[in-house]
């Protein structure tokens, strides 16, 4: 049974992606932590919700993936952090942009160039990459992202959704392991959010990309994950398999937005209804309320 | 809003906007090297209408007007200096004599001829052509980055100005009244916002830029390359031919004032 | 009372913002305007205050028309919170970021003082009294914003898009609030497309789509009208998509509260 439990936690260990082992973070002039002793581990092909009260610590844990955190912030980095197989204190950030795209909350902060075409080539213009070569990226995360006919558009011209979209198009293009979402849509109207999740699900899915989304929407886009982290104060308070997550007390204590479906079902079970699963969307909700109706 | 609608580059597609901007750099490099040469009016009329056809071609006839109007004041300011500190130091106390106010208005079509072929090359190119023609010519590419990348932000600045605007308004703040003092101290609660905003924004901007492997190596590639075309080439030689042309003329042959020529009319 | 008759209003850039939109609010109402991004929402507001001007019909508050009154005496009225708070935030301290608009009106120092510490304890923002607003966190500025705007104690209060990028928790405070501005007797106006805060607020409802109004009524009739929010480039309350996919069993289809969805879950099921 030992040998079991060991070779099980091994076959894991090579699978992760990003393992964090004890991480701390203070920003420079800061007096506590941002983030204090986080452990997790997430395993490549995983889609997780990274979420939690504004000021958990969420984003700053992102910013540690790619390695704006310690390069760009400088600080206290303690603790280890591993992605993509290295250390990120010992890479620089342009090392690890081929591995770790970043897409950013405000959309206009993010597109830099006159045209889309031109914007989606930047990073593998930074990069060295040939032109024939980078033609063919282009193309290809412009097909991805179903944005092919705004090609030649400026970047002002296009809506939130759209630039949104473009963003997730010029970190494809790096094609990288891992695409970090830094609540991509908190400008977005729900259709417009829809849209970018889809999007994002099918990169994760068809591409096998590994997600990291922080999101507070989680009514939208808990469908697709198979992971929650959810942060308090710079620690992480719960991580497993969503459904567990958001039926969880402590979710409620913390004041995390579960999906509405959930929150439904878990007060019908504080007044004595019998629910064999835990949804997490209307349709399961209500397949699984209508077993109970149809039943009675 | 208005100043900021002419540099809304709108994307208008000519043979003349699609020169490339080297050439069309070096052409008005060469009238303006012409334009100096010369103080005699007849070469600097002869000038003032070579960009003429550019314009209409381009289809920036509005525009390149409107530079011209913006100009009228200094052009002006320029004939009056002209003329009235040589007549006071030449000619006064008699009448003012036709090459006097001939060499006024040559002075003043010197000015005119250089806004206006500046004005033709700017409203024909685009930031973003411009911006890779400085990458080609060996423009170190921090500074390229920072004039297209602030091209292109003018239209967002433009409209967070305005939502500041309303967001101040929207609190009692009254732009228009009370004196000049007062005026200039209203604007506070416009720019420090800005300003913050603008600060944050570049932060952000950075982080983006970061993440996007920004400086991962000195040898950086393009998408786009500007490559130089029959037209092209038909420009450089026709700059070529013009800067010997008016070397010629210039050395050799004496040009008439005016005033001469119209004599003997 | 807001008045709005058959406003139309065109951007200079060509953008008919605007069609023919006619609206009535009256004193105590509590609306929220819906619609995707682009539909018009803000373009309206920005007329209850007269930032902005009709460009054809009228728009009457309190019977006074916005086209003859300059912006700063709507204000007075009109209280405008703007979706970004750094777009207000100037000063060098909270208090005197509070005390801005009061200064602009030209009330007294006392009362001046007086309102600020007011404005200030309803926020929960006294013990940052003489911080830079600029040290301040998102939420913390939000508040500064909110709290500037309500020293003046404006009849009417606008909130654009206030539930961007909040939490749950910052939403439960934001209705909570609301729910005190009513008490107060004010008008409370927000613009909005966040489905899921409308629904446990259930105010009235006024849908927009493409510069016109295409429903206004009560939240519980139109956000569970499936083609009217598809229309309007939104989603139904989840818990209405429960309700609607149920529909077959004799269940109603205008509930999009959770509490009420549980009563009537729990009657059905001690029925049976």
């Amino acid at each position: 049974m030992k040998n079991l439990a060991v070779e099980t936690k091994q076959a894991t260990l090579t699978l992760a992606l990003i393992e964090t082992k004890n991480l701390t973070f203070t920003y420079p002039g800061g007096t506590k932590p941002a983030v204090g002793d986080v452990t997790i581990s997430v395993e490549k092909g995983d889609f997780v919700i990274l979420t939690g009260p504004s000021g958990c610590g969420k984003t700053t844990l992102c910013r540690c993936f790619n390695g704006l955190i310690p390069h760009f912030y400088g600080g206290k980095l303690e603790g280890d952090i591993t992605v993509a197989g290295s250390n990120v204190t010992e890479c620089s950030i342009h090392e690890f942009a081929r591995h770790v795209g970043m897409v950013f909350q405000n959309p206009e902060n993010q597109l830099f160039a006159l045209s889309v075409e031109k914007d989606v080539a930047f990073g593998l213009e930074n990069s060295g990459v040939p032109r024939e070569e980078m033609r063919e990226r282009v193309e290809w995360a412009l097909q991805m992202t179903s944005i092919e006919e705004l090609r030649e558009r400026a970047p002002h011209e296009l809506s939130g959704g759209q630039q949104q979209r473009v963003a997730l198009a010029c970190v494809l293009a790096m094609q990288p392991e891992v695409m970090v979402f830094d609540e991509p849509t908190s400008f977005l109207d729900p259709l417009g959010a829809q849209k970018i999740f889809e999007v994002i699900n099918e990169l994760n899915k068809k591409l096998g990309i590994t997600v990291i989304l922080v999101e507070h929407r989680l009514d939208l886009a808990s469908r697709y994950a198979n992971h929650v982290i959810v942060m308090d104060e710079g620690k992480v308070v719960l991580d497993g398999e969503p459904r567990r997550v958001f039926d969880s007390e402590k979710a409620r204590l913390i004041g995390v937005g579960i999906p509405k479906a959930t929150r439904l079902c878990q007060v019908l079970r504080e007044n004595g209804v019998k629910l064999s699963e835990v949804p997490i969307n209307s349709e399961e909700a209500s397949q699984l309320l209508r077993k109970v109706l149809v039943h009675d | 809003m208005s100043v900021f609608d002419g540099l809304k580059f709108r994307k208008v597609s000519s043979p003349v906007h699609n020169l490339d901007p080297r050439v069309k750099f070096f052409f008005v490099c060469v009238l303006f090297v012409v334009a100096v040469m010369f103080v005699q009016l007849l070469p600097l009329l002869v000038l003032f209408f070579v960009p003429i056809p550019f314009v209409f071609v381009a289809g920036v006839k509005r525009e390149w007007i409107r530079s011209l109007k913006g100009a009228s004041m200094l052009a002006f300011i320029i004939f009056f200096f002209n003329f009235f500190f040589n007549y006071i130091y030449n000619e006064y106390p008699n009448i003012p004599s036709a090459s006097l106010i001939e060499y006024s208005v040559t002075m003043t079509l010197r000015f005119i001829v250089m806004v206006e072929t500046f004005s033709v090359f700017f409203l024909t190119t685009s930031p973003d052509l411009l911006g890779l023609a400085l990458e080609q010519s060996r423009v170190p590419y921090e500074f390229c980055f920072a004039f297209t990348t602030a091209v292109r932000f003018v239209p967002v600045l433009a409209e967070e100005a305005q939502t500041i605007m309303d967001a101040q308004k929207s609190r009692g703040l009254e732009l228009e009244r009370g004196n000049f003092l007062k005026r200039i101290r209203n604007y506070i609660p416009i720019l420090i916002p800005l300003i913050v905003s603008a600060i944050r924004r570049s932060l952000e901007l950075a982080e983006a830029m970061e993440s996007r492997a920004w400086g991962a190596t000195k040898k950086r590639t393009n998408l786009y390359v500007l490559k130089l075309r029959k037209k092209d080439y038909a420009l450089v030689l026709t700059s070529i031919f013009i800067l010997i042309l008016a070397i010629l003329v210039w050395r050799f042959i004496p040009i008439p004032a005016l005033n001469t020529l119209l004599s003997f009319s | 009372m807001i008045e709005v008759t058959d406003l139309s209003f065109t951007y200079p850039n060509g953008i008919e913002a605007l069609k023919g939109v006619s609206i009535a609010i009256r004193n105590g109402d509590f609306v929220a305007i819906m619609g995707q991004n682009g539909a018009g929402k803000t373009t309206l507001v920005k007329h209850f205050n007269g930032l902005l001007k009709p460009a054809k019909g009228e728009v009457l508050v309190d019977g006074v028309n916005t086209r003859d009154v300059s912006v700063a005496n709507l204000a007075r009225k009109v209280g405008f919170v703007f979706q970004n708070p750094d777009h207000q935030l100037f000063c060098e301290t909270v208090e005197d970021e509070v005390a801005f608009a009061l200064k602009n009106f030209g009330y007294a120092r006392n009362i001046i003082s007086r309102r600020v510490n007011w404005a200030l304890n309803l926020l929960g923002l006294t013990q940052y009294r003489k911080t830079s607003p600029f040290m301040l966190s998102g939420g913390e500025r939000k508040r500064v914003a909110l709290a500037s705007v309500l020293a003046w104690n404006p009849k009417i209060v606008i909130l654009d898009e206030p539930t961007i990028g909040q939490d749950y928790q910052q939403k439960e405070k934001l209705r909570q609030f609301i729910t005190q501005l009513r008490a107060q007797k004010k008008t409370v106006v927000i613009v909005t497309h966040d489905v899921e805060f409308v629904a446990e607020c259930n105010p009235r409802v006024v849908l927009m789509t493409e510069g016109k109004i295409v429903a206004d009524g009560r939240a519980d009739k139109i956000l569970t009208d499936y083609e009217l929010v598809t229309k309007a480039s939104l989603v139904p309350p989840q818990v209405t998509q429960i309700f609607m996919k149920l529909s077959d069993l004799g269940l109603p289809s205008d509930v999009i509260d959770v509490h009420e969805a549980r009563k009537i879950l729990l009657d059905v099921l001690e029925g049976s």
